[in-house]
């Protein structure tokens, strides 16, 4: 470990900076006849003790969030193969045109005369995305994939609802997302998992026996979670659709398949779209990022309030008079300044832009996944986007996936997914998305060579990782055991 | 144009070594009557000076107005320094800190910013954030109904934001929670008396917001008394700001603290993104939903971040997971805790302080220069007010438009409230005497 880089040493919280009396920047003071407060509130309500927010100049919080922003990896400084995730490149213009004054400053209850730029952003972007599903009507409200979910669960429940009874089931592989069951549970519905065939595929035999009249629908991500396209989705969607159900796409991996075949030709009545995933909008270290819900048209009536709709003269509106609705999700329209960013990367792509992505998408997986599937085992074989590679090889020399993780961050490289899908032991997913070179395809699968003979020739070394990381490896346990999660001043 | 990096040499190199002769073979799990015949009906690629030019004219095709409008949402200055930092690539473009040894500048800051959190909330601890004030009203509510067990009765105070009423409602779909409201009284407080008698030992949460929806004090410690002679706990929806100056939830006896945190340096951007407020009692973190971050060490002893309590998320629990929430709303926590590290303990009084000052000299000059009447003139109020207007609401909002000034919203457009029309103004620190008299100009034509 190097003692010298700035990035190793601990880094003191701002209240740790804190020194009582300073300030950080001048609030305006107001221009009329101040009153005292208690002249203007009542007495019982008013706060004894302030707040124990820190009290530090303005170029103290800039050095502060500067230096611990360095102990950060993130896209901008090295190769991300997060599968599910798809860390591609964010490009610069977006973080512009999110800011453009007349779209970040309005207020979200300015009378619609007053922000029609913003709202045929958002209807030409919903018409982009229907078109690239295949579907009839989307909302963009969702504020995340997980929130995309729910909407699309509480459609089932609305759909059926309104034709009697909304049924008890929904059914998920078990290669899901661990947010599929999760939300089915939130929707108010029981949970039927269903075991992969040796494909990594759904099986329609076993949907076929698991369906009936009590089932509202299954939820399918395709390209799966291993990467493979449900070849035999036009008979899913056939069974789906005979015992009465709903099919639902989770769109996490959309990124393998735009341009090339739309989840609405596929058989699927709802799909949510993860914005921060194929459409380059950043991850922020955890969001915000946007789950529109795209439909079939028979579930536009119960799509979230408001809807955007299109007047005669060609100017916008939010419609209200939605009776059918499952209603509002988020406070207001959703996440706005995504919505630009994904607007703005989608007007760039252009409609040859699309598939173009998805096939270097494509291309970039099939490239590790060859380089690295003599070494690694690949169980179910190559994905479309994203391939699972099994470290269970390395057990033998007590190494495991988790510790050829933590190696790989002192490559500059951040870490696959590791441990998931649950089908996989010691899954490593790896996602490269289509922006990295054939150069950094290359020193990502060079490193994962190394670990895989460094675990053979010194097991003890590679269970060490990291060594050059502003951290070594952190006790979670103990993190568990005696939750600390604020700092007290005391 | 595409992102893709790829000359024609580096595909067929990468071709040949995975052993085919085009892209297409890659899709031959795809069956060939389900791919996509002819193109996409969507606009050719632009340039990237092309694209800004769009954006530019949609971003013209809006307007910028002088903003009296809240319900939630406020117009309040945040320091250049915030949008500079979490512009840096390190912050915006890091995933989920999955792996913490990589991660170490996105888990403190969310350490901080649960640390400022509990500090506003008078509460013992908060989470990494939720996605809005409403959803996390509505997670508040399921965590309620999960601490309680046999309880499952939630009972909401009508003087609440209707929009966060909607979707607790749209979250209850499937849950099914009896849902009760409380009714206010002619003052436009909830009625304490009504709440008593609606709690009952069925329930298992009561909210009650404050300042409410029309912009006035309400009384947590009486709600608090109520909830809990019932057993019951206390959910208090806030406005991140006025905690600067008025009483803590926590003081105040509240179990959970929800809040809109839009106001601490977060543009108003349509409405989104914003960032959902999550506080809670000690006892009660292992029920919260959505990330936390905790302190650990390294092998070697030092002080390092980690997202913790990982069992009570989705991607372990699955189905028994507290929510599904499995992101927060990182680079808003990160602006807010960057705001409230700028304005500091002094700053965010004096941005309450003046906030609370605008508006009462703007409620005089109204109530006494334009003969609108105040809707509720016997409650004190923080920062925003309703007025009684003789027009529709709407209209005279659109008219106020017309010369620069958003002049408040109107209460015709919420379902869920026993009033049917009036104006809801709000202030912050940034509107100036200057901005109140063009305020009093429009309300005096009415």
């Amino acid at each position: 470990m190097t003692e010298k880089d700035p990035r190793n040493k601990t880094s003191p919280l701002i209240f740790e900076r804190s020194q009582p009396g300073r300030r950080g920047t001048a609030v305006p003071e107001p221009d009329v006849q101040a009153r005292p407060l208690d002249q203007l509130l009542p007495a019982s309500a008013l706060r004894v003790t302030p707040p124990a927010l820190p009290e530090v100049p303005e170029h103290d919080v800039v050095r502060h969030f500067t230096e611990i922003s360095l102990k950060n990896h993130h896209v901008d400084r090295g190769f991300y193969p997060l599968g599910s995730c798809t860390m591609k490149y964010n490009p610069k213009v977006n973080e512009m045109t999110a800011r453009l004054p007349g779209l970040v400053d309005l207020h979200p209850f300015q009378p619609v005369s007053a922000v029609q730029g913003a709202l045929k952003l958002m209807w030409e972007l919903g018409e982009m995305l229907n078109e690239v599903s295949g579907m009839d009507a989307i909302s963009l409200q969702p504020a995340a994939g997980a929130q995309g979910e729910f909407v699309g669960a509480l459609l089932f429940r609305a759909y059926h609802t309104a034709k009697g009874d909304p049924r008890k089931k929904i059914i998920i592989p078990d290669s899901a997302h661990g947010t599929n069951p999760a939300t089915v549970i939130m929707a108010g519905y029981e949970v039927v998992t269903l075991g992969s065939n040796a494909e990594g595929r759904m099986d329609p035999a076993a949907l076929e026996a698991a369906l009936g009249d009590d089932v509202a629908g299954l939820m399918l991500t395709n390209p799966n979670t291993l990467g493979k396209f449900e070849s035999e989705i036009e008979t899913i969607a056939e069974l789906v659709h005979d015992a009465g159900g709903l099919l639902y796409m989770d769109g996490a991996n959309l990124n393998a398949l735009m341009g090339i075949t739309r989840p609405g030709d596929l058989g699927y009545d709802i799909v949510h779209i993860n914005l921060h995933k194929t459409f380059s909008t950043p991850h922020g270290g955890g969001g915000p990022g946007a789950g529109p819900v795209a439909v079939k048209e028979q579930l536009a009536p119960f799509l979230p309030l408001p809807i955007l709709m299109q007047n005669e003269d060609g100017s916008y509106a939010l419609d209200w008079e939605r009776p059918t609705s499952i209603g509002k999700v988020h406070g207001f329209w959703g996440n706005f300044g995504v919505l630009v960013r994904a607007y703005t990367y989608m007007r760039m792509l252009g409609e040859g832009g699309i598939a173009e992505t998805a096939k270097a998408a494509v291309l970039n997986n099939a490239y590790v996944s060859a380089r690295l599937g003599d070494t690694y085992e690949l169980p179910y074989g190559r994905g479309l986007h994203e391939s699972v590679f099994s470290g269970a090889f390395l057990k033998q020399h007590g190494v495991r996936t988790l510790d050829v993780a933590k190696r790989l961050l002192d490559f500059g490289i951040h870490a696959p997914t590791v441990y998931f899908p649950l089908i996989v032991a010691e899954a490593i997913m790896c996602e490269p998305t289509e922006t990295e070179t054939k150069q950094e395809l290359d020193r990502f699968c060079d490193a994962m060579l190394q670990i895989a003979e460094e675990a053979a020739k010194d097991p003890e070394f590679v269970q060490g990782a990291p060594y050059t990381t502003p951290v070594r490896r952190l006790d979670e346990a103990r993190a568990n055991r005696q939750p600390d999660v604020r700092f007290r001043a005391d | 144009m595409s992102f893709v990096p790829h000359s024609e040499a580096d595909r067929q190199k990468m071709l040949r070594v995975i052993g085919v002769s085009s892209e297409e073979e890659l899709f031959a799990d795809i069956p060939e009557k389900l791919r996509l015949k002819g193109q996409l009906d969507i606009p050719p690629a632009v340039s990237e000076w092309e694209a800004v030019r769009i954006l530019q004219e949609l971003a013209a095709a809006s307007r910028q107005l002088i903003c009296f409008a809240g319900a939630g949402y406020y117009d309040h200055h945040a320091p250049a320094v915030v949008d500079h930092l979490i512009r840096r690539s390190e912050f915006y473009t890091a995933y989920t800190p999955y792996q913490a040894e990589v991660s170490q500048g996105t888990l403190q800051s969310i350490y901080e910013f649960q640390s400022m959190v509990c500090e506003l909330t008078g509460l013992d601890v908060a989470n990494a954030s939720m996605y809005d004030g409403a959803s996390a009203m509505a997670e508040a509510a399921m965590m309620a109904r999960a601490i309680q067990k046999k309880r499952d009765k939630i009972v909401l105070s009508i003087t609440a934001n209707p929009h966060y009423r909607q979707v607790l409602d749209t979250y209850n779909l499937g849950l099914q929670m009896p849902v009760e409201i409380a009714p206010r009284t002619g003052s436009g407080v909830t009625d304490l008396d009504a709440l008593k008698k609606l709690v009952d030992d069925e329930t298992a949460g009561v909210i009650v917001q404050s300042p409410n929806f029309y912009g006035l004090i309400e009384d947590f410690e009486a709600a608090a008394g109520i909830a809990h002679d019932a057993g019951a706990l206390l959910i208090a929806v806030v406005d991140p700001i006025s905690l600067a100056i008025l009483k803590s939830p926590g003081e105040a006896g509240a179990d959970i603290a929800v809040a809109e945190g839009q106001p601490l340096g977060i543009p108003l951007s349509y409405g989104g993104p914003v960032l959902g407020l999550f506080a809670a009692r000690q006892k009660h973190i292992r029920q919260m939903p959505g990330r936390i971050v905790g302190v650990t060490e390294d092998l070697e002893g030092k002080r390092g971040f980690v997202l913790t309590l990982q069992t009570r998320e989705q991607h372990i629990r699955r189905e028994k997971a507290t929510s599904n929430i499995c992101t927060n709303q990182g680079l808003c926590a990160l602006a807010a805790t960057i705001y409230l590290s700028t304005v500091g303990r002094d700053g965010l009084r004096r941005v309450a302080e003046a906030s609370t000052q605008i508006a009462h000299y703007a409620y005089d000059r109204i109530v006494a220069e334009t003969g609108l009447e105040p809707m509720f003139p016997d409650s004190p109020f923080f920062r925003e007010f309703a007025l009684k207007t003789k027009s529709p609401a709407r209209d005279l909002i659109r008219r106020a438009a017309e010369r620069g000034v958003l002049a408040g919203v109107a209460l015709s457009r919420f379902p869920h409230i026993d009033v049917d029309d009036g104006l809801l103004v709000a202030f912050t620190e940034k509107r100036s005497k200057d901005d109140v008299e063009l305020l009093l100009d429009v309300l005096k034509e009415e």
